[in-house]
């Protein structure tokens, strides 16, 4: 798939901790295979112990065999491309570069995270700018709010999970405290929602 | 429910116009960083290199990018606090454990042919993983006669590596570590605990010289047999990353070994056939070409 640089939103990062996979499995697999945007998803592991790279190549498989769009690992250098699932790695942060090329870094964690949110977001806003979607998903942290906050003050579209809707409430409501979100969307409605909006997007 | 494709309608906000005046002054300041003390921070992932910055700023209460540079120039003080907000990392004694478990199965079982071994720990930080190495050559029975160069350019962290004291609240995790690392004693063999801290024994330092090393500017100092530089290259661009391969590909002797970090390949960089591949996953090479 061309990258059509023109198109309303190139990329869509998604922020989620706490009850994550269950949220993210109402979300991934009902995306179309020709759905537009490159999708970056930061999962906090924290709460799950699993020993060294297993625990990626798990949450790939395992999104591999229910999405039609195909997920692989967000790797050091590559280049982000539409139409791909990507999966922050474990144990570094993930930062987008302006070229549009994946980064790691080893600073301490941010929102007691690593990976934060926040570090993903803010680098993904920088280089996508209103082009970029940013969704926050279930979790018991308050990481991403600021993250959130930025992609808005770069023009780009704010969305939350509702928080009756979230097997835990606390990283929605503390996203929706810090600024204004342009949608507040019970689970169910995020992957509608997000294909409606891509239908109506023809850059 | 109809979405509202709202972004169009939406003012395009005074922020990217801060991104772009942002990204001019980082490049002065790098320059005025590099003409006075010399250190080249140009080939540095972006990204990262920003977020840093920024993090100085807040620390040091500054508004802008801008406001730093004089600081910088004039006071060397804050310019050492400006590496070390640069250099700080998260590490751990055998982070990735079976990494280090490789190393010994694979790579230890090949040294141990040399009469003198010459080791090289490029980037080492805070010494955790220092001591680590050192832990597993003794056991291996290499130690006596290993000498492990620990270098690093920020001197704050070669200062508490070269000390070898860390908090104890974290030795159950290390303790957990080295057993996965096949450890073959007990952990608390090799650390004297007091207050709250473990003092890394005497007889593992005997063998570490630590020293101030800049990959970026500084050149080959002794042929090694092993070179590790793990989570080092994550923060330089292509370019950096393939003078900095080239560095090390130089630095060793004929089948000397290299580990890299569990996310960096030699995959995509210029010495792909320099090297062979020893452990995929663990990133272990063996070089087998000079260049």
């Amino acid at each position: 798939m061309a990258a059509n640089n023109n198109a309303l939103y190139q990329a869509l990062v998604i922020g989620v901790s706490a009850g994550g996979l269950n949220a993210l499995h109402k979300i991934l697999p009902k995306l179309p295979i020709n759905f537009p945007l490159a999708i970056i998803v930061l999962q906090h592991r924290g709460e799950i112990v699993f020993e060294g790279a297993s625990h990626n190549d798990f949450l790939i498989s395992y999104f591999n065999n229910d999405c039609a769009m195909p997920v692989k690992e967000a790797m050091l250098g590559a280049k982000i491309k539409p139409g791909n699932i990507y999966i922050a790695p474990a144990k570094y942060h993930l930062l987008i570069e302006k070229s549009k090329i994946f980064a790691l870094s080893l600073e301490p964690p941010v929102n007691f995270a690593l990976p934060s949110i926040d570090v993903l977001f803010d680098s993904a806003s920088a280089c996508y700018k209103n082009q970029l979607i940013g969704l926050i998903l279930t979790g018991a942290s308050s990481d991403g709010s600021i993250g959130l906050k930025n992609i808005s003050d770069r023009a780009g579209l704010t969305l939350v999970q509702a928080p009756r809707t979230a097997e835990v409430d606390f990283m929605p409501k503390a996203a929706i405290y810090l600024h204004t979100v342009d949608h507040i969307l019970p689970l169910n409605d995020i992957a509608p929602f997000l294909c409606h909006l891509m239908q109506g997007d023809k850059g | 429910m109809i979405p509202t494709t709202k972004t169009k309608t939406k003012a395009y906000s005074p922020r990217p116009d801060e991104d772009e005046i942002m990204a001019l002054e980082i490049k002065l300041l790098l320059q005025a960083i590099e003409f006075r003390y010399d250190y080249d921070f140009s080939h540095y992932a972006q990204a990262s290199l920003t977020r840093r910055i920024n993090n100085c700023l807040k620390k040091a209460q500054l508004n802008n990018v801008a406001e730093m540079i004089p600081k910088i120039l004039y006071q060397p003080e804050f310019f050492e606090l400006f590496l070390k907000e640069m250099s700080v990392t998260v590490t751990e004694m055998f982070r990735d454990p079976l990494v280090f478990k490789a190393l010994r199965d694979k790579v230890f079982t090949q040294l141990k042919t040399y009469s003198r071994i010459n080791i090289w720990h490029a980037g080492c930080a805070t010494g955790e993983e220092v001591y680590s190495l050192a832990i597993m050559l003794k056991e291996e029975g290499l130690l006596n006669r290993s000498q492990i160069y620990a270098t690093d350019f920020n001197n704050h962290s070669l200062k508490i590596a070269e000390q070898g004291i860390y908090k104890a609240e974290k030795i159950t995790e290390y303790t957990h570590n080295y057993q996965q690392a096949g450890g073959k004693a007990s952990f608390a063999d090799y650390y004297q605990a007091k207050h709250g801290y473990a003092k890394m024994h005497n007889d593992l330092k005997e063998h570490i010289t630590f020293a101030h090393h800049n990959l970026i500017k500084d050149q080959c100092f002794a042929q090694m047999h092993l070179i590790l530089c793990r989570n080092v290259l994550i923060y330089f661009d292509k370019n950096l990353q393939n003078k900095v391969l080239s560095l090390f590909n130089k630095s060793l002797i004929h089948r000397g070994y290299l580990l890299l970090g569990d996310k960096e390949s030699l995959e995509f960089s210029n010495q792909i056939n320099n090297f062979e591949t020893i452990a995929k996953d663990q990133r272990i090479y063996q070089k087998i070409n000079y260049e």
